[in-house]
């Protein structure tokens, strides 16, 4: 017997007060901490559903800006739940310091504990240390920037009124998943830095100097002239950030609105791209530290069973073809990656002693730690896809070709399969698979200010027709004439759309 | 640490904000539907809510997007058959669910239906209407009074006397007077013990006597004095008059086939429903003639048929003799008649004389509304003219024509126009 054993259950029963929410979070916290997680603070907020839908419709932040298109999304969330087509989530977290969790009072006791374990200290570890969160989010600020963006976009629709505004966040939001970064934008040189290096490379051209050069006859030089014209001198993918920064109609108050959604948009990027990590990430520990705490005997067996339950569900994995398939699940994926990562740290069998030698056997801990911190959906799958997994869902890749009349089946769960499932599914959560590549071609600065983007096709899928109200959107934005050409490789394809100035 | 809030109690309906903007935004679907509502509905249930469709494509928030064609894969779990190589035939209407973002259109619908509340559904039903000249009534003619409480007054008939507040008035002033006397009483008490206990007899009398004095003054304070009575006041204070009472009168004769009492049926339909929602007290008689007039409920009144000649006469002698029977103070009378004006000899100008010298001049609005055949052109009834005349005179009457269903709406629009004053 040992010291553990004399513990006694946290509560029993269902029912919930705000004393054993606290007094569960304290030995979640014991526990998340002997698993060495790191965390924001956290607050938790009791909300009712009609609030849980509320925060639906504005992506769970907890102060949003007016716009009839979180109306839309509020009113089609309660009708599917008054309809009982849909239920509602049993938390929202998002990604700030401190880290707010919404908590639904019809929940019980355990599912609580539950969403506290996977909100609290699995999401909020993951927000605290993924990479793309640490690069591209700053939790500390989120808030306050909220407030800034509500008051300023309420303000311009009492000064401009609410038309106006809502023209420009129409456009805005039909460019959002253009308005990001995914590299940092190196910042402006100081003027120090900069006499430095023009001081440098003056020092350089003259260590060089050699007055031969001069008689060289000058080649092109009408090309290099042509490059000058050009603007920008490389096609930009972040839309919006060229807008705000150059769009010559653009009133002050404008360009903020355009600034607040890409700030926006940025914020959520992150999200988009580790949306299986980070599920996995909060269901694997939820999992965990539950399971934890019944071992320490502080919750009782009807905790566990009722949490199994919720946990089952939260990760069934229905099949391509059963009635309640909606493409892969999220949280079934992630899960199962991350439990299997640590499978393959304590028990590893001789395919994964082939397949993942270097971590094989090691600490999982540390594995588990290093996976969640330093990738995203697309690489992580990339890297730690088992062939166990593969066996275990069943997953198979259909190729859809244009010239083929039918699909094909492209590769299975076998020995010949398992690099190509996985380089498929990898791929199948990049970037450029959710979004086509747009971009800011040419800006005729110099002549009638038209904006030209360029489509760039891959494997010949073609845009939507959405895509001429998206240009008409920009055309709003722009203030002169914007056209999309479709590029495959170095030559132009298809319609030009154009919205004229 | 965990910091916790409850956060039930407070901002509830955030939403509220947005789904208004949104239904303002489409403002335009939402009221063509409304009005398609109107038109297709039974009478009985006009006043539910009801759902509207917003095409999808007026609705979708555009973003570059994959459209169908070219090549890709996708993975997919749950293979029970298949191995690399196997053709499938292409599903109809695309490529299955790819795993991406294509999943979550699957229920693409062409509309977006959203239900509008009970609330909404009146509110853009009725939007800018207002019973004409009532505010007019309420802030020009003041007769009505009501008694309302004002506090206490000094006072008052024996009948309002508030006994509570007078008892503390009462203990407050026996207090303030008796307080001193009782003071001195307990010093010579004292006195006294002393003097007897040493024996001054003299002393002792004299004191005594004093005793003596004091008890009775302080008897003679009064229990209840003139100045602790409180009576409960209570003032007048004139009432605006937002009291109305509807006539619906409407033309049942044989003259009036099924369409035409469809859509007078309508017609009081709306107004009954823009009442009661508008005005909190709105009295409803309904009057239906042929060549007598007699008062219905509103169940025989929309449903009951009923057939006969026409006298207009009828009906409106008898809507005034109501009106001076049971409202002839403090109500804003509003008269509304629908007829096909198919009356004869000397109907026509007898009621008209009747409205414009009795009628018209007790009345705040007269609605008339003519239900003519469909294609009958502009060829006035006798009706008609003899009230147009009247209408000349005075700027109570109102008198559209109506003669499809569809048309029922916007008459009833144009005569409650909000008035712009």
């Amino acid at each position: 017997m040992n010291a553990l054993d004399s513990m006694s259950p946290i509560s029993h029963g269902a029912d919930w007060d705000f004393d054993l929410i606290e007094r569960y979070d304290v030995e979640i916290g014991k526990v998340a901490s002997e698993f060495g997680l790191d965390t924001y603070p956290n607050q938790v907020e009791i909300i009712t559903s009609e609030q849980m839908l509320d925060a639906y419709a504005s992506s769970g932040l907890p102060i949003g800006y007016p716009h009839w298109s979180y109306g839309k999304e509020f009113i089609r969330n309660e009708q599917a739940y008054r309809r009982g087509m849909q239920g509602l989530a049993y938390e929202i977290v998002i990604n700030s310091s401190p880290c707010i969790a919404y908590l639904m009072e019809e929940n019980t006791m355990a599912t609580q504990a539950l969403v506290i374990a996977h909100a609290c200290y699995g999401h909020n570890s993951f927000f605290k240390g993924n990479h793309l969160f640490r690069q591209w989010t700053d939790a500390e600020a989120i808030l306050d920037y909220l407030v800034f963006a509500r008051r300023y976009v309420m303000e311009c629709e009492e000064r401009k009124g609410a038309e106006a505004v809502e023209e420009v966040l129409d456009a805005c939001h039909a460019l959002m998943a253009h308005g990001v970064d995914r590299y940092r934008r190196p910042a402006a040189p100081t003027l120090k830095a900069e006499t430095a290096r023009l001081a440098a490379r003056e020092a350089h051209r003259e260590r060089q100097f050699n007055d031969l050069w001069r008689t060289l006859p000058e080649r092109n030089a009408a090309i290099r002239n042509d490059a000058t014209e050009c603007f920008p001198t490389e096609p930009q993918e972040n839309i919006l950030y060229f807008v705000e920064k150059h769009s010559p109609k653009l009133e002050p108050w404008q360009r903020e609105l355009v600034r607040i959604v890409r700030k926006l948009a940025q914020y959520f990027d992150p999200q988009a791209q580790t949306k299986v990590m980070n599920e996995g990430w909060a269901t694997f520990w939820h999992y965990t530290i539950l399971n934890r705490l019944h071992e320490k005997r502080l919750v009782d067996d009807g905790f566990m069973l009722e949490m199994l339950k919720s946990h089952t569900n939260v990760i069934a994995q229905p099949a391509y073809d059963s009635k309640a398939y909606s493409g892969l699940n999220p949280y079934a994926l992630g899960f199962a990656l991350f439990s299997d990562l640590r499978r393959i740290c304590e028990r590893p069998d001789d395919e994964d002693r082939a397949w993942f030698p270097e971590i094989a056997g090691s600490d999982w801990h540390k594995t588990l730690d290093f996976a969640m911190r330093n990738f995203k959906d697309e690489s992580f799958i990339g890297q730690y896809l088992s062939p166990r997994l593969i066996r275990d869902f069943h997953l198979f890749a259909i190729a859809d070709h244009a010239e083929e009349s039918e699909l094909v089946v492209d590769s299975i769960h076998d020995e010949r399969g398992y690099r190509r499932v996985r380089k498929l599914l990898a791929q199948q959560h990049a970037q450029d698979v959710r979004v086509p590549d747009v971009q800011v071609l040419r800006y005729e600065r110099d002549g009638d200010r038209s904006l030209t983007l360029r489509h760039h096709r891959r494997r010949g899928r073609p845009l939507t027709e959405a895509a001429a109200q998206v240009v008409a959107h920009l055309r709003r934005l722009w203030g002169f004439a914007v056209r999309l050409e479709t590029w495959d490789g170095e030559t132009r394809v298809g319609d030009v759309v154009e919205c004229a100035g | 640490m965990l910091h916790l809030i409850d956060r039930r109690p407070s901002s509830r309906g955030r939403s509220a904000v947005n789904r208004e903007r949104f239904l303002r935004r489409y403002k335009s679907h939402i009221q063509d539907a409304v009005k398609k509502m109107v038109g297709e509905r039974s009478l009985a249930d006009m006043e539910r809510g009801g759902e509207v469709r917003v095409p999808k494509k007026d609705i979708s928030e555009p973003s570059f997007g994959f459209g169908r064609g070219g090549d890709r894969e996708f993975v997919l779990p749950g293979n029970r058959e298949f191995v690399a190589g196997d053709r499938i035939e292409r599903p109809q209407g695309g490529a299955g669910g790819g795993g991406n973002g294509n999943a979550g259109e699957g229920d693409s619908e062409d509309a977006f239906v959203f239900s509008l509340s009970r609330e909404e559904f009146m509110q853009i039903f009725f939007d800018d209407l207002e019973l004409p000249n009532l505010a007019r009534t309420e802030f020009g003619r003041t007769e009505q009074k009501k008694s309302v409480r004002a506090g206490f007054a000094k006072t008052g008939v024996p009948a309002n006397l508030a006994i509570v507040r007078t008892l503390r008035q009462s203990l407050a002033r026996r207090i303030a007077l008796g307080g001193s006397l009782a003071r001195e009483l307990l010093a010579l008490e004292a006195e006294f013990a002393v003097a007897v206990a040493v024996g001054e007899a003299q002393r002792a009398a004299d004191i005594y006597e004093q005793l003596e004095r004091i008890t009775r003054r302080r008897g003679d304070l009064p229990f209840i004095d003139e100045p602790d009575l409180r009576y409960r006041n209570r003032v007048w204070r004139p009432e605006p008059i937002a009291r109305a009472v509807m006539f619906c009168l409407m033309d049942v004769s044989a003259s009036m086939d099924e369409e035409k009492k469809d859509l007078a049926k309508r017609f009081f339909t709306l107004l009954y429903l823009f009442l009661t929602r508008k005005y909190g007290e709105v009295d409803l008689v309904f009057i239906r003639h042929t060549d007598d007039a007699e008062e219905v409920d509103e169940q025989t009144f929309f449903h009951d048929t009923r057939s006969g000649g026409t006298v207009v006469f009828s009906a409106l002698d008898l809507a005034d003799k109501i009106r001076a029977e049971r409202y002839a103070r403090g109500w804003n009378v509003y008269v509304a008649q629908a007829s096909d004006g198919d009356a004869f000899g000397a109907d026509p100008a007898r009621s008209a004389r009747f409205l414009r010298e009795k009628l018209l001049p007790a009345t705040r609005y007269y609605a008339y509304l003519e239900l003519a055949p469909p294609h009958s052109g502009d060829h006035p009834s006798s009706l008609w003219a003899e009230y147009e005349r009247v209408a000349e005179a005075t700027d109570n009457l109102a008198m559209r024509r109506a003669s499809e269903r569809d048309q029922i709406y916007p008459v009833f629009r144009e005569l409650f126009r909000k008035e712009s004053q």
